[in-house]
């Protein structure tokens, strides 16, 4: 049977603005249930591939599809209902709670002009508990350290209850306890059938996390499969183009560069 | 407490029906408007229909302040900054100097104005080669208004300064003086219908303030919904203006004061910033007809009261903590 949730088809990519592609002939699927981490560069068009999967960005040519129904056959709803994002960050210019923030992450499920209910407060102040700032719900979002910002973008992607979700770069402000506890939480996702694909520049989070690896530079795949076989010495010197030896210690990887 | 300021906003209609200056400044009393027909048209025909006239003035422009800084996520936008307030005084001006000042005509002539210095702002942003649609827009509406700011310089300089300019300047300063219900009337479903769309789709303007990508991502449709929240607040901006003139401040400052009253979540921050401009206006509008024998104009108080009560609430008032 065929267990593939999202498929990337003969991708090209030019930005309106751009004059050489972003993406070129890019071809990836991603199966349910597992956990993909996109390793590359700064500019290999990790972002690109995120925004491309969501629909916000449409290919030049080629197709994304969703369940090998085309992106453009779900409905806008539908797909937010599908699909949720936590951006690399997010311009609040005003003054919101920590809880009306998270609530909007239930937007997919109420009709179009209607307001959130009880339900879906319960169902927020929950997730701000799971990442650990129920003690902040009524803080305004603006003043929050970088790393608590990142965790509300988290609780209100969980908010959205999405079958697949896409973080961008998601740990880049996190201490490290922080950064074990979205592992953590994001762990508890797949175990209950969650989708994940993220992007980082963190070795040790990728392994930790992940059982799928893609590697990309400049807008082309270099290598992509389960984590133990792409995440070596030769692959990662050559998606870097910086000597990197991959050594495991207590049965985890751990990455060592030199320069 | 939005059901206290409903409340509020009924007393200070009954209480502004009472406050005038015939037959003596102050308040005319029950025995007196029941008796004396006079006081009556004066009542219903003048007073009336510029009380509802203003509530109408400060809902739509506070309703729209609120809505344009949402969608342009920006807090000093204000609603005729698109090239509309700039765009109808130019147009008012052209109509007294040139065309002589027939209230309907100066109303026609604002109008159009208006919507001309929108479509141009519009049709600039999509040629500017860099930026975010939202920047775009931001900087062509800033291009367009000082456009016809100085054709509006160049009209006020050749205007006679015995009789054009000093109507013009009132103009500029914005009143309801003129208003009588058939201009009531005029503006009414416009403004109700905008304010509908715009109390209707209030949740999804938060989204909107966050940036496309979060909006998209969530399920919206940005651009689509942007446009038609732009579109409504253009409408009832138009609207109140061609009527009453530009009354500065109300759509900039009345948005943030409902804001730190009720909290960024436009669910509350947009229905009270309608009733509080409303009332708002209304009380302004008060003061601008009794405080002195002539008409002061409105611009002037709501400029004077609004920036110190915005002043006032930005030093004492504490973010509200939530429900």
């Amino acid at each position: 049977m065929d267990n593939t949730l999202l498929s990337f088809e003969n991708i090209t990519f030019t930005y309106p603005t751009g004059k050489t592609p972003v993406m070129k002939n890019f071809n990836l699927s991603i199966d349910k249930g597992t956990i993909t981490v996109i390793l590359g560069p700064n500019g290999a068009g990790k972002t690109t591939l995120l925004h491309l999967a969501l629909g916000w960005l449409h290919p030049s040519t080629g197709k994304v599809k969703l369940l090998e129904k085309s992106l453009s056959v779900y409905t806008r709803r539908e797909l937010g209902q599908w699909m949720g994002l936590v951006p690399q960050n997010e311009n609040t210019p005003f003054d919101y709670s920590l809880l009306e923030y998270v609530l909007l992450g239930r937007t997919p499920y109420l009709e179009p002009l209607a307001m959130p209910s009880e339900k879906d407060l319960e169902i927020s102040t929950q997730k701000l508990t799971e990442v650990g700032l129920s003690s902040l719900i009524h803080r305004s979002m603006p003043s929050l350290s970088g790393g608590e910002r990142q965790l509300v973008l988290v609780a209100r992607a969980l908010a959205q209850q999405p079958k697949l979700l896409f973080l961008d770069e998601p740990t880049s402000h996190l201490d490290l306890s922080n950064k074990s506890k979205l592992v953590n939480v994001l762990r508890g996702l797949q175990s209950q059938g969650v989708t994940i694909v993220f992007t980082t520049h963190e070795p040790d989070v990728a392994s930790a996390l992940a059982t799928h690896m893609v590697l990309m530079r400049e807008g082309e795949i270099l290598q992509t499969g389960p984590i133990d076989q792409v995440m070596n010495d030769v692959s990662l010197t050559a998606l870097y183009h910086l000597p990197i030896q991959v050594k495991e210690i207590d049965g985890k990887r751990v990455v060592l560069w030199d320069n | 407490m939005l059901f206290w300021l409903v409340v509020l906003l009924f007393a200070v209609v009954i209480f502004s029906m009472f406050l005038g200056r015939y037959p003596v400044p102050g308040f005319i009393s029950f025995e007196r408007l029941s008796s004396d027909s006079l006081a009556q048209k004066l009542v219903f025909n003048l007073r009336v229909p510029r009380i509802l006239t203003a509530l109408l003035l400060g809902a739509s422009l506070a309703a729209a302040g609120g809505v344009f800084q949402m969608i342009f996520s920006n807090p000093l936008v204000d609603p005729g900054f698109l090239g509309v307030s700039q765009g109808a005084a130019f147009g008012a001006a052209m109509c007294i100097i040139f065309l002589g000042g027939a209230a309907w005509a100066v109303q026609a002539s604002a109008a159009f104005f208006g919507c001309l210095g929108l479509l141009l702002s519009y049709l600039l942003a999509r040629r500017v080669r860099y930026g975010g649609w939202v920047l775009r827009l931001v900087l062509a509406g800033i291009a367009v208004s000082a456009l016809f700011s100085a054709g509006l310089g160049i009209l006020k300089y050749v205007a006679d300064p015995l009789s054009q300019l000093q109507e013009i300047t009132f103009w500029l300063l914005g009143g309801l003086w003129s208003i009588t219900w058939r201009q009531f009337l005029t503006i009414l479903p416009v403004v109700v219908i905008s304010l509908f769309i715009i109390w209707r789709m209030r949740w999804r303007l938060n989204l909107l303030s966050l940036g496309d990508e979060t909006a998209f991502s969530l399920g919206l449709a940005p651009t689509r919904e942007r446009t038609l929240l732009l579109i409504a607040g253009v409408a009832a901006t138009s609207a109140v203006i061609s009527v009453a003139g530009i009354v500065s401040w109300v759509g900039l400052i009345i948005p943030h004061i409902a804001r730190r009253l009720f909290g960024a979540d436009s669910r509350y921050m947009i229905p009270a910033s309608i009733l509080i401009g409303s009332i708002f206006t209304i009380l302004c509008d008060d003061l601008g007809r009794t405080l002195m024998a002539g008409e002061i104009p409105l611009g002037i108080i709501t400029s004077l009261l609004g920036a110190a009560i915005f002043a006032y609430i930005m030093i004492n008032q504490k973010l509200p903590t939530h429900k």
